[in-house]
């Protein structure tokens, strides 16, 4: 899983935002969304740039869901499964993804095209159900929908 | 300045977008083109105008006139009839629910008078609605202590939920030793149902840089950060470009109007932690490491950011403070109640027509907002229970739908009003189902530094999903009131006392409801799949 990785573009993200430990997160996130995941050898180079132990990079890599230090499938689902959500109908609408794609919460699909996770309330719930594909936002869900939105990810 | 004869508003929120807003604003301008009234008609941008189901919305001045939901096909009409021919489109006319249909209660307006006004993005329109008024004010007139004066006798208490005094806490960080001082706004709002800081911050931003400048000069601080949350990406934008328009007038920088104050605010982005709204865990993810709650004593005040006196206000706490300073102490303990002063803002929903934010007196009963603001429950079914405060909030029955709400009143009720989501539920709902998001949300969201709320916020979710599949035990009951007693007493910070809420006042009012599901294997709802 750790070959071919590129660390140029790493390099060149620390460098842009200098080795204050206030600027770690944001290089985390920066590198999470350039990798789409934080592979261990850019995470040691991270290491060496803060001058911090890999032990506390770990550390703060894991402790954020927007980080992530496995890879994912292609298109990550983010569905929202909280209170407000849950109560105009979210339940169903999560029977009928995890149905169509064969796959439970946390998990991804064998093709690696889809990750479903769930996220914290994205505040949006005035149109709940709600969940993000990616950077796409789709509200007002019914269990129904869910075929139709996901042949655009196919 | 150009003239235009009319001036048509577009709500650019995070709602209306989702809804096609940038697509009817486009429409929109090249219609007005195509008709060549593009030197007659201006086109502004706004975020929220207060609701969030018909969107997007469209209002127009001078007429005031609303109209809710615009698809791109309604925009032919709206131009040919009402902006060329002066004739309202009956068909798409929409009340603003914040301008409320019995004239009973009063919306008071001091968080939220310009959201939906004026253009976010133009410092100018801020300007022009008394804004930096009040910086200018406190830099050239008052000495802090005035400042401090003010803010304390105005009896503002934070909003981020812990309803502390905040001009004591001023206080306390300008009598700490240590420099530099630091001034934190705390946008991470991740309370399930929340959304309101995020929509004064859209709609409003210079608002809270102005607020953020004041509380510098008061506390004799030079340096402040905004926590924004990873998922505002909005707000994010907005807050740095009302940073930059602030420079370029002077209002942050050296030499804040003139005088030898100077003030520096840096943003910082979240990367997704519900915990990390907690101010010390907050100050930890500023810090880079991990957003793990601190021991206290000591609190932010006196050791905060890098060890130094630090104020941690809410958004909607520092929205307050420009027109406390503007109008005075006694201008703002005419809103509300005797012991909490001022206005809340909500955000409704759930089973509920009218769902969105409102601003409102502190004092105001759950069944008025129930049934004024939010318009009633859809499909005339009827009202079961009301969680308020977001996730960690209390359940709250019928019998207690009459308790003003204000911080005060909600506690001696056993109540809490937290950070002002008002989740309703009808008779629909069962309350082993709506359990199980509640507490599975703590158990995912618990950072695991303390074993008490470790431990047991996933034997409560444990348990809970237990009794909804059948496979409730006699003693699950006292089991569940056992762990979450020691939680509450127990746990390091507020997310493991809080998780104890929601299950405990579940139990006090709908203890039967729970019991048939454990002894009978019944849901009597049908909801859960025994
Ligand atoms: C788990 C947890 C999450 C919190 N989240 C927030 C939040 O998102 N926004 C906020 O302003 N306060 C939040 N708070 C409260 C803050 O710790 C703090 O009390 C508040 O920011 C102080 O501001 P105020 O005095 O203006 O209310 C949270 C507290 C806890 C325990
Ligand atoms: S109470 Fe929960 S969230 Fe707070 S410090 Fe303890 S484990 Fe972390
Ligand atoms: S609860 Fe789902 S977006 Fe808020």
């Amino acid at each position: 899983m750790e070959r071919k990785i590129n660390l140029e573009k790493a390099n060149e993200i620390m460098k842009k935002h200098g080795n204050n430990p206030e600027k770690l997160i944001e290089v985390l996130s920066e590198l999470n969304s350039e990798y789409g995941y934080l592979p261990k050898k850019v995470l040691k180079q991270v290491s060496k740039f803060f001058d911090l132990p890999l032990s506390r990079i770990y550390g703060t890599s894991s402790f954020y869901t927007m980080l992530v230090t496995e890879p994912l499938g292609e298109n990550i689902i983010r569905f929202c499964e909280n209170a407000p959500c849950h109560v105009v109908g979210a339940p169903e609408v999560l029977e009928s993804l995890e149905k169509e794609l064969g796959i439970k919460i946390g998990e991804t699909t064998k093709d690696k095209k889809f990750t479903i996770l769930t996220t914290s309330c994205i505040g949006i719930c005035g149109v709940g159900p709600v969940m993000i594909i990616n950077n796409d936002v789709y509200g007002n869900l019914k269990p129904e929908d869910i075929p139709r939105i996901l042949a655009n990810y196919k | 300045m150009a003239l235009y004869r009319a001036h048509v508003i577009v709500s650019i929120d995070s709602f209306s977008i989702l809804k096609g807003a940038i697509e009817v604003k486009d429409t929109l301008i090249d219609k007005l083109k195509k008709y060549k009234l593009d030197q007659e008609v201006k086109v502004l941008e706004m975020s929220t105008l207060g609701q969030i189901k018909d969107v997007p919305v469209i209002l127009i001045y001078p007429e005031k006139v609303v109209y809710a939901p615009v698809k791109v096909e309604d925009i032919d009409e709206i131009v040919e009839e009402h902006l060329l021919k002066g004739r309202v489109v009956k068909r798409l006319i929409k009340e603003l629910p914040w301008l409320p249909k019995k004239p009973k209660l009063e919306e008071a307006r001091i968080v939220l008078s310009n959201a939906g006004l004026i253009d976010p993005e133009l410092i100018e329109e801020y300007i022009a609605n008394d804004g930096y008024v009040a910086l200018g004010k406190v830099v050239k007139e008052m000495k802090p202590d005035e400042v401090l004066e003010v803010i304390e006798n105005s009896n503002l208490l934070g909003r981020g939920g812990a309803a502390f005094p905040t001009g004591l806490k001023w206080k306390f960080t300008r009598k700490a030793k240590g420099e530099p001082k630091y001034i934190i706004a705390n946008a991470d709002e991740s309370e399930p149902g929340t959304f309101k800081d995020r929509l004064i911050l859209e709609g409003d931003p210079h608002r809270i840089i102005e607020a953020m400048v004041i509380a510098g000069f008061a506390v004799g601080s030079h340096i402040g950060y905004i926590y924004i949350r990873g998922e505002y990406a909005l707000v994010i934008e907005r807050i740095k470009n009302a940073i930059n328009q602030a420079h370029n007038m002077g209002f942050l920088g050296e030499n804040i109007f003139g005088s030898d104050f100077n003030f520096e605010i840096k943003i910082h982005k979240g990367a997704g932690a519900y915990v990390c709204g907690e101010e010390t865990a907050l100050i930890e993810s500023i810090e880079g490491k991990r957003g793990e709650p601190r021991t206290r004593p000591p609190y932010p005040p006196t050791y905060g950011l890098w060890g130094k006196p630090t104020v941690v206000n809410n958004v909607e706490t520092f929205a307050n403070v420009p027109p406390i300073i503007r109008n005075g102490p006694d201008w703002f303990k005419r809103f509300g109640t005797e012991r909490c002063s001022g206005t809340k803002v909500y955000t409704i929903l759930g089973n509920i027509n009218n769902k969105g934010l409102i601003e409102v007196p502190m004092g105001i009963s759950l069944r008025d907002v129930i049934n004024i603001y939010g318009d009633g429950i859809p499909g005339d079914k009827k009202f079961k229970l009301a969680q308020t405060g977001g996730t960690s909030g209390s359940i709250i029955p019928e019998s207690m739908l009459d308790v003003p709400m204000d911080y005060a009143s909600m506690m001696e009720a056993g109540a809490a009003l937290g950070s002002g989501a008002l989740l309703i539920c009808d008779e629909t709902n069962c309350i082993v189902d709506l359990l199980k998001p509640l507490t599975h949300f703590f158990n995912y969201e618990s950072c695991g530094k303390c074993v008490p709320c470790r431990v047991g916020t996933t034997k409560i979710y444990k348990i809970i999903e237990r009794i909804s599949r059948g496979g409730g035990l006699n003693t699950d009951i006292s089991m569940l009131e056992d762990i979450s007693k020691t939680m509450a007493a127990t746990s390091l910070c507020g997310l493991g006392q809080a998780a104890a809420v929601p299950v405990l006042s579940a139990i006090k009012h709908f203890r039967g409801e729970i019991e048939t599901h454990i002894f009978d294997k019944i849901c009597p709802l049908g909801v859960c799949k025994i």
